[in-house]
């Protein structure tokens, strides 16, 4: 279990980007986090795999403090935990099966026959057998982001991050990453953390919810719940039941 | 025609041996100043404020450092570093002579564009890459230079023709080249064809230097 503790984050600038985020993730959770740009979701799921320091708090994975974690023990612990980005962040050079293969490179400093396979068979699993061979510039958004999850899957994650996974991608390919995402999850019992803007990505994968206005958690719990009785502002607003000008 | 087959004669020899000292001092040099400026460019890219391992003072410094070779002319540079350069390799003249002021002005010119390539691999992939697990040294080789190559491989063209430049510059002060006869030649002896020629091989040199670092380039670039 992913368990943020009095998460407090100050960039260097001085913008107070999150105040005291508390936050438990339970395993196998589909668990959104829901905000308006600027709110702090990027900064907060960066926290997790400590790609951004907190400046306060700890993030405790299965009962073990992380904030803290250099050097080798970093590399390792992010590698149980994998990322998947609004842009894609796909290496443009490298081939879809070479995208595949990276964390392979990454974690043993080689790419062996038995990883090829393995990443061929995930780039099967995400419907791309076909595109192992392309360039991410031949690719659409939507194939593109599912490359990313054939990476994402390399290294067999505990737990999966999604800033913005849909975003950028038209209402057909977001089903459809969306859909990979809950089979995924199903499957694997991997937890996934989905950061998003939109209150239909949350209501079509998500079990539980977090609403997090300027930097600071409003409201949580089940989906249902929120859905059927908001109780902040924001999340009315999000909901399309209240107006923005709070 | 025989007017042609005259200069050949005469002059033949002496073009083909100072094109291929240019040649030679361009190539060894470029080499030399890439082993150099591409680990003081991925040094720059690491260390700066917003790079994978920033380190404030270290970058300035190394910044600092850069510009400042950077800022003398390099026909100064050649004579300011004639002690150093008889001490590394006993003699500052020929190729031999003019390869370590030429490496030494050409490093820090490499540095900034290998840095510059650097930079513009998108955030987002190199995040991914971290993300990964993958370790500083890692991402460095495995995912920026290999991103960053097609743009690395546009500078080297600009790195040659800027240092073929330089090349002529040495060869006023005894280093051999196309520069050095054009100089002997055309500008004490007011011989003009062979000013001509020289200039004509200057040209198609940069030419062959260019078109082929862009067919390469364009060649390995997958975006
Ligand atoms: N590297 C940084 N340095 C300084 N301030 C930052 C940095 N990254 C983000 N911020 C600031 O922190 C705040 C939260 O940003 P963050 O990117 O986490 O928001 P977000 O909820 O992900 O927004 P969006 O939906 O637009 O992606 C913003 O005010 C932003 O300007
Ligand atoms: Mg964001």
């Amino acid at each position: 279990m992913i368990s943020l503790q009095h998460i407090t984050k100050i960039y260097d600038g001085g913008e107070h980007a999150l105040r005291d985020v508390s936050i438990d993730i339970p395993d196998g959770d589909i668990f959104g986090i829901i905000g308006i740009s600027g709110a702090g979701k990027s900064t907060l799921v960066r926290c997790v795999n400590l790609l951004e320091r907190p400046t306060e708090g700890r993030v405790i994975v299965d009962g073990q403090d992380v904030t803290n974690l250099s050097g080798a023990e970093l590399r390792s612990y992010r590698r149980r935990v994998a990322m998947i980005f609004q842009g894609f962040g796909l290496l443009a050079q490298k081939t879809a099966l070479e995208n595949v293969c990276f964390p392979f490179l990454a974690s043993n400093g080689k790419v062996t026959e038995a990883d090829r396979a393995k990443a061929k068979g995930l780039l099967a699993r995400v419907g791309l057998a076909d595109k192992a061979s392309s360039y991410p510039s031949q690719l659409s958004g939507g194939q593109q982001q599912r490359v990313a999850i054939a990476r994402a899957l390399a290294c067999d994650p505990e737990y999966i991050l999604c800033d913005e996974a849909t975003s950028a991608l038209d209402p057909a390919s977001t089903q459809q990453i969306l859909d990979l995402l809950q089979q995924i999850n199903q499957e694997t019992g991997t937890t996934i953390l989905v950061i998003t803007h939109s209150m239909e990505v949350v209501e079509r994968i998500c079990k539980n919810v977090t609403v997090l206005v300027k930097g600071k958690v409003v409201e949580q719990g089940p989906v249902e719940q929120i859905f059927a009785d908001p109780q902040n502002e924001t999340t009315k607003a999000l909901l399309g039941k209240g107006s923005w000008n709070v | 025609m025989s007017s042609a087959q005259d200069f050949l004669s005469n002059y033949g020899k002496l073009l083909l041996q100072g094109t291929i000292d240019t040649l030679s001092m361009l190539f060894i040099s470029t080499a030399l100043a890439y082993a150099l400026g591409i680990v003081i460019g991925v040094v720059l890219y690491v260390t700066s404020p917003s790079g994978l391992r920033p380190k404030g003072v270290f970058n300035a410094v190394l910044g600092w450092i850069v510009n400042m070779t950077r800022s003398i002319p390099f026909i100064i540079l050649l004579v300011a570093l004639m002690p150093a350069t008889r001490a590394l390799v006993q003699t500052t003249i020929g190729v031999r002579g003019v390869v370590p002021p030429l490496v030494v002005s050409a490093a820090p010119f490499v540095a900034r564009m290998i840095e510059q390539s650097l930079a513009e691999v998108p955030r987002d992939s190199i995040e991914a890459a971290e993300a990964c697990g993958a370790s500083v040294p890692r991402i460095v080789w495995s995912a920026l230079l290999p991103e960053a190559l097609p743009s690395i491989v546009r500078g080297v063209s600009i790195t040659l023709i800027s240092v073929l430049g330089y090349t002529a510059i040495a060869g006023a002060v005894g280093a051999g080249g196309l520069g050095d006869i054009a100089i002997r030649y055309g500008y004490y002896r007011y011989e003009d064809e062979i000013m001509v020629v020289t200039v004509l091989l200057l040209i198609v040199l940069v030419q062959l230097i260019q078109s082929t670092c862009d067919f390469i380039s364009n060649r390995i670039d997958h975006r």
